[in-house]
C-alpha cells in the first residue's frame, strides 16, 4: 500500500508503531454520534502507518468543534486560535520542515474567518495535510449559517433562509492554485483513510474536504450523498487510472462530451466503457479537477477521493534550497562577518 | 584676479539639511556628506525626512524629500532640532524648511530652479530670492542647474541625465564650505557606476564645479571646520535603527542557537526590518511575508513553539490587527518577539512621522489579562542592543516581550561601535531535554516561573498547548475557577520577575534635585541636550530615561524620591505618565506631550522646565 516514497525529510521510526501510540489521555467531548468520531479512527488507522517516528507528528487546528481535535491525538499540538491554523501551521512547517504537519480545521474556520489564509496557504504549496470537517454550519456557537450553508438554508442567523451563495471547496482550491484535492464522506471510515495516505504522500498543501454530519445543528445535510439508498447513484469514487464508473451496477459514468462532463448509462445510446473517462489525479492541468469538484446532485455524482495530485516544487523545500544555495555562496558566514561588512572604519 | 584667502572657523557642531524634489537626490548627497564626516573622525546622527507618496508631483510641497545630519566633535545625540545649513533644491523645499532654519542660517538654493510656474506652485506669491522675506539668513544663490549642464556638456550626456547630477553640485559646496575630503566621493562614483563611466564622470566634474564654485564666490566669507569626535576605539559604522535591529535579532539567534523565523506584512516604517533579515539566508535566517499581519503573528507563534526564535514586525495599526494573536502567546507561554516601529496615528495616521503614542496598546491592547513585558530602544544603536535584549527575555522567560522602537530612530542612523558577538550576554533558553520524565507543559522554573519549551520532533515530549485556558502544571483543558485565578496570577509574576534581570534604572546627572526629567523612547537625546542646558545655568535637573517599562526596574520609586518634582516627557497625550501613575501611584507627576509626528525641540523643554521649576 505505501510503495510510493513518503517526504523523506521527515524522520522514520524505527519500530512498528500502532493506534496505541497515537491515544491521548483526554476525554474526547464530541456529540454522541458526531461525524469527528469516525475521522479521529481514521487518523488513528493512518498516523501508526505512515512510518514517521511518532515525535515528527505535529497537529495544529483553529477554533470550532473539528479544532478541538489536537486534544484527543497524542501528538505534538498546538489549538490556535479562529481562522489561523493556516498560519500556525506554515510557521511550523517552514520552522522544522522535518515534522509531519497536520491541520484539523472546520468550514467556518477555514472559509470564513480564515479565508485568507487558507488561499494563501494552498498558493504557496506549503506541505500540510489539512482535513477539513464540512458539517455546513457553525457547530461550537450553536447553529449560524457558514461559507458552505447551502443557499435557503434556515439556522439560526438565517430565519428567512441564507440569501449567499455557498464556497465549494474544491473550487476554491483549484483557483487557489492548489495542487491536492480529496473528498470523503464521515461515514466511510476506509475511504478517509485512503485520502489520509494520499495526503501524506503528497508534497504541498493537501487539502481534505471530510463531508460531516452535524447530528446537533444540520444533522442529516449531507444526506443526498451519504444515505444508504441514495449513495451508490450520488456518489462517484474516483480511483487513479481507473473509469470514473458509480451506480450499485457501476453501469453509469461519466464522460466529456461537448466540452462537458456528462452522465452516461454503459449500454444505452451505444455507450461502452470506451466512452468513459480515466481519471488522472497528476494530470498538471486542474480543467478536469475542477469539473469534478464542482459535480453535484441532483444530475451528478459529487466526487470522492483524490480529485487532484499535481507535482509542485513546495514553499518549505524552495526556502530550504535557497538557504543550503546561499550558504554555499556568500562570504558572511557568522554575524561577526555580517557587523563588519561594508562601509566600517577603525578608529584607534 | 587675485582671491582672498577665506577664513576658517572651527565649530563644535553643525546641522546640515538637503532639501529637495523626490528624485533630487538628496537621500544621496545626505548620505555621502554623512560617510565623508564619519571617515573624517566626526559623530553624527542622520535622520532621512520623506514624504508618504513614492513620487508626489513635482516642485510641490508634498513632494518635498530631504535628508538632515547632525555631525559634531562631541557625542551627538539627536539629529538637530534646526539646521545651520539648508540646501534647497527648489522653491516648495525652500518653503516647506525654511521653519527649521535657524536665524543666520546659511541657505544655499538653486537659483536656476525659482522660475514664475515653480514659484506659484511652491505656494510663494513673489520670488523669495527677490523679495526681503530672507533677510534674516545668509542666502547663496547658486545658479546650480546652468552650472551642472555646462560642467558635463564635454561629457555628451543629455540636459535630463545631466542634471541627476544636481545634488552633486549642491554636495560639492558643502565640502567645501566644511574643509571635507572629496575622496570617499569619489570613490562611491567608482565603484556604484562601474559599468557606466559617463556617470562616473559627470558626477565627478560636477562634484568638482561645486566644490570649485565655493571657493570662487564672495557670499562665502569664511569655512567651517569641525574637529574630530574623541570616539571610543572600535571599529564603526553608520547604522540605521530598523538594520540595527534586525542585526541585534541575528545575533541574539548566533548566541543562543536557536534559528531565527519573521512571519511579517509590510508596513512603514518597519518595513526595512523585514527587508533586511529576507538579505540573510546565508545565516539560516527564515522569513515569511505573510498574507496579512494576523497570518505574520501567527505563523511566528507556529514557530515559535516548533523552537525557532520568532519575530513578527510591525507598527501601529500592524499591531492592532495582532493583538488576539499576542494573548495566544500570552497563554501558550511562548517565546516571541513583537517589534512596534511606532509611526503616527489612530488608524493610518501619519505613516511617515514618528509618534509615542502605542505604548498603551503595548501594555494592555488585548482582551483578558495578557500581560507581556514591554522595552523600548531610544536610539539606533541602542535598537541593536534592545532587540538582543528582548530575544533574550523572551527566550529565557518564555513569553512574548513587545520591543518599542519609532520611526524616527528606525529611520534614524548614528555611529555604531561594533561589538564581537562572543561578548554579548549568554543566552540560554530552557528547553526540555529528550524523555524527561517528569516533563509537563505548565511545570515551571521555581525562580523564573517559565516553562520548559519542549520542541516538537523530541522523544518522549509530545504534548498540546493551544489558546484554552489550562491546567497549571499537566496543562489540561480546564475551567476550574481558582487555576483560572492561579494561572492568570502565575503569568502576571513571572513577567514581574523579570524585574530580577534587567538593569536597574540609571540616573543622567545628580541623584538628587529640583526636578527629575522622565522620559523613552526616541527622545533620549534631545531631552539630554535639555537637561545639560538646564544644568548649566545652574538648575538642578536630572534625567531618568526608560528602556524598560514592563516591568519596570526595581529602584525605579528610589529614583523618583530624589526629586522634588517629576515631569514625564512624551511624544503623545500622556501614556507613560498615565502608566506610572497606576503602577507607582506615590508620586506626583508633571507631564509635558507633544502630538505632532515631530520630535522635541530642545527650547521647547527648556521653558517648560523652567515653569515647572518656578511654579510653587
Amino acid at each position: 500500500m505505501f510503495e510510493r516514497n513518503i517526504n523523506s525529510t521527515v524522520e522514520r521510526s524505527s519500530v512498528e508503531l500502532t493506534k496505541q501510540d497515537f491515544v491521548s489521555d483526554q476525554m474526547v467531548k464530541w456529540c454522541p454520534g458526531c461525524g469527528a468520531h469516525a475521522i479521529l479512527a481514521a487518523v488513528a488507522n493512518v498516523f501508526p502507518k505512515i512510518g514517521y517516528k511518532k515525535e515528527n507528528f505535529m497537529m495544529v487546528s483553529g477554533i470550532g468543534c473539528s479544532s478541538r481535535f489536537p486534544y484527543y491525538v497524542n501528538t505534538y499540538g498546538f489549538h490556535g486560535i479562529h481562522g489561523r491554523a493556516y498560519s500556525i501551521a506554515t510557521g511550523v512547517k517552514v520552522s522544522n520542515p522535518h515534522l509531519s504537519v497536520w491541520v484539523a480545521t472546520g468550514d467556518g474556520d477555514s472559509l470564513a474567518i480564515g479565508g485568507n489564509h487558507f488561499i494563501h496557504t494552498i498558493r504557496r504549496n506549503i506541505d500540510i495535510n489539512v482535513i477539513l470537517f464540512n458539517n455546513q454550519i457553525y457547530g461550537l456557537t450553536k447553529g449560524q449559517y457558514s461559507p458552505t450553508t447551502p443557499m435557503g438554508s434556515v439556522t439560526k442567523t438565517s430565519p428567512y433562509g441564507t440569501v449567499e451563495h455557498p464556497f465549494n471547496i474544491g473550487e476554491l482550491v483549484m483557483g487557489a492554485q492548489g495542487t491536492f484535492f480529496a473528498r470523503a464522506v464521515d461515514n466511510n471510515i476506509k475511504l478517509m483513510t485512503d485520502i489520509m495516505f494520499e495526503a501524506a504522500r503528497h508534497d504541498g498543501t493537501s487539502l481534505m474536504e471530510i463531508l460531516q454530519n452535524c447530528i446537533i445543528f444540520a444533522d442529516k445535510t449531507h444526506d443526498q450523498i451519504t444515505s444508504k439508498d441514495l449513495k451508490d447513484d450520488n456518489q462517484l469514487i474516483l480511483k487513479n487510472g481507473e473509469p470514473m464508473l458509480f451506480g450499485k451496477n457501476k453501469d453509469k459514468g461519466i464522460r466529456f462530451n461537448n466540452n462537458r462532463l456528462e452522465v452516461v448509462e454503459i449500454g444505452k445510446n451505444g455507450i461502452t466503457e470506451e466512452d468513459i473517462l480515466i481519471h488522472d489525479q497528476y494530470q498538471q492541468d486542474p480543467g478536469v479537477h475542477l469539473m469534478l469538484a464542482k459535480m453535484a446532485p441532483p444530475h451528478f455524482p459529487i466526487a470522492l477521493g483524490v480529485i487532484r495530485s499535481a507535482m509542485y516544487p513546495t514553499y518549505d523545500d524552495l526556502v530550504e534550497d535557497q538557504i543550503t544555495q546561499a550558504k554555499a555562496t556568500s562570504k558572511i558566514k557568522n554575524v561577526d562577518d555580517l557587523l563588519n561588512s561594508g562601509d566600517v572604519w577603525v578608529i584607534k | 584676479m587675485t582671491k582672498k584667502a577665506k577664513q576658517v572657523v572651527d565649530l563644535d557642531d553643525v546641522v546640515v539639511k538637503f532639501v529637495g524634489d523626490s528624485g533630487d537626490g538628496m537621500q544621496l548627497s545626505g548620505t555621502l556628506f554623512s560617510e565623508t564626516a564619519a571617515l573624517d573622525g566626526n559623530d553624527l546622527a542622520t535622520f532621512p525626512d520623506f514624504p508618504a507618496e513614492i513620487r508626489a508631483p513635482h516642485n510641490t510641497v508634498a513632494g518635498v524629500s530631504g535628508f538632515q545630519v547632525h555631525i559634531g566633535k562631541n557625542r551627538i545625540l539627536n539629529t538637530g532640532d534646526f539646521c545651520d545649513v539648508l540646501v534647497a533644491m527648489n522653491p516648495a523645499s525652500l518653503k516647506a524648511n525654511l521653519k527649521w532654519a535657524k536665524p543666520g542660517a546659511t541657505l544655499i538654493v538653486d537659483a536656476d530652479s525659482f522660475e514664475q510656474a515653480t514659484i506659484e506652485k511652491a505656494g510663494y506669491i513673489t520670488n523669495p530670492l527677490d523679495d526681503d522675506s530672507l533677510e534674516k539668513y545668509q542666502i547663496i544663490r547658486a545658479p546650480i542647474t546652468v552650472l551642472t549642464r555646462e560642467a558635463v556638456k564635454h561629457i555628451g550626456l543629455d540636459a535630463k541625465s545631466g542634471d541627476k547630477s544636481k545634488n552633486m553640485f549642491a554636495l560639492g559646496i558643502l565640502y567645501y564650505m566644511f574643509n571635507k575630503p572629496l575622496d570617499n566621493t569619489l570613490r562611491f562614483f567608482e565603484t556604484k557606476f562601474k559599468k557606466k563611466p559617463d556617470v562616473v564622470a559627470a558626477n565627478k566634474t560636477v562634484l568638482l564645479a561645486g566644490y570649485n564654485y565655493a571657493d570662487t564666490i564672495e557670499a562665502l566669507a569664511s569655512t567651517y571646520k569641525i574637529p574630530a569626535a574623541t570616539l571610543e576605539k572600535g571599529t564603526y559604522r553608520n547604522i540605521t535603527g530598523n538594520v540595527a535591529t534586525a542585526w541585534g535579532f541575528m545575533a541574539a539567534s548566533e548566541r543562543s542557537g536557536r534559528p531565527i523565523y519573521l512571519g511579517s506584512y509590510p508596513i512603514t516604517p518597519a518595513t526595512e526590518i523585514l527587508m533586511e533579515l529576507t538579505k540573510h539566508k546565508s545565516l539560516g535566517v527564515k522569513v515569511v511575508q505573510a498574507e496579512d499581519e494576523i497570518a505574520g503573528i501567527c505563523s511566528a507563534i507556529g514557530a515559535a513553539y516548533t523552537g525557532s526564535l520568532a519575530l513578527t514586525t510591525t507598527s501601529g495599526p500592524g499591531l492592532s490587527l495582532k493583538s488576539e494573536a499576542i494573548g495566544l502567546a500570552v497563554i501558550t507561554e511562548l517565546p516571541l518577539v513583537i517589534v512596534d516601529v511606532q509611526r503616527g496615528g489612530p488608524s493610518t495616521g501619519l505613516p511617515t512621522k514618528s509618534e509615542q503614542s502605542d505604548l498603551m496598546q503595548a501594555l494592555f491592547g488585548r482582551n483578558g489579562e495578557g500581560p507581556v513585558i514591554v522595552i523600548a530602544a531610544s536610539t539606533p544603536v541602542d535598537c541593536f542592543y534592545m532587540a538582543y535584549q528582548a530575544a533574550k527575555l523572551a527566550m529565557e522567560h518564555m513569553t512574548p516581550v513587545m520591543l518599542m522602537t519609532e520611526g524616527y530612530i528606525g529611520f534614524g542612523s548614528e555611529l555604531f561601535n561594533i561589538p564581537k558577538v562572543a561578548d554579548l550576554p549568554s543566552i540560554t533558553p530552557p528547553i526540555a531535554e529528550a524523555n524527561d520524565a517528569d516533563y509537563k507543559p505548565y511545570r515551571r522554573d521555581a525562580v523564573t516561573l517559565a516553562r520548559k519549551w519542549a520542541l516538537p520532533g523530541t522523544e518522549g515530549l509530545r504534548h498540546r498547548i493551544g489558546g484554552l485556558e489550562k491546567e497549571n502544571i499537566s496543562g489540561n483543558v480546564t475551567t476550574d475557577p481558582l487555576n483560572h485565578q492561579l494561572m492568570v496570577d502565575l503569568r502576571h509574576q513571572k513577567v514581574m520577575k523579570v524585574a530580577d534581570y534587567i538593569p536597574e534604572q540609571d540616573i543622567y546627572g545628580e541623584k538628587e534635585g529640583d526636578l527629575l526629567v522622565v522620559s523613552w523612547g526616541s527622545t533620549k537625546g534631545t531631552v539630554q541636550y535639555a537637561v545639560d542646558d538646564m544644568v548649566r545655568s545652574g538648575k538642578k535637573v536630572s534625567q531618568a530615561h526608560f528602556k524598560y517599562i514592563m516591568p519596570l526596574p526595581k529602584n525605579t520609586a528610589d529614583v523618583f524620591k530624589g526629586f522634588k518634582k517629576i515631569i514625564v516627557c512624551e511624544l503623545n497625550s500622556g501614556q507613560f505618565v498615565n502608566y506610572l501613575r497606576m503602577t507607582l501611584h506615590d508620586f506626583k507627576y508633571q507631564q509635558y506631550n507633544k502630538v505632532q509626528g515631530l520630535p522635541f525641540v530642545v527650547n521647547e523643554l527648556v521653558s517648560k522646565f523652567n515653569q515647572v521649576i518656578e511654579e510653587k
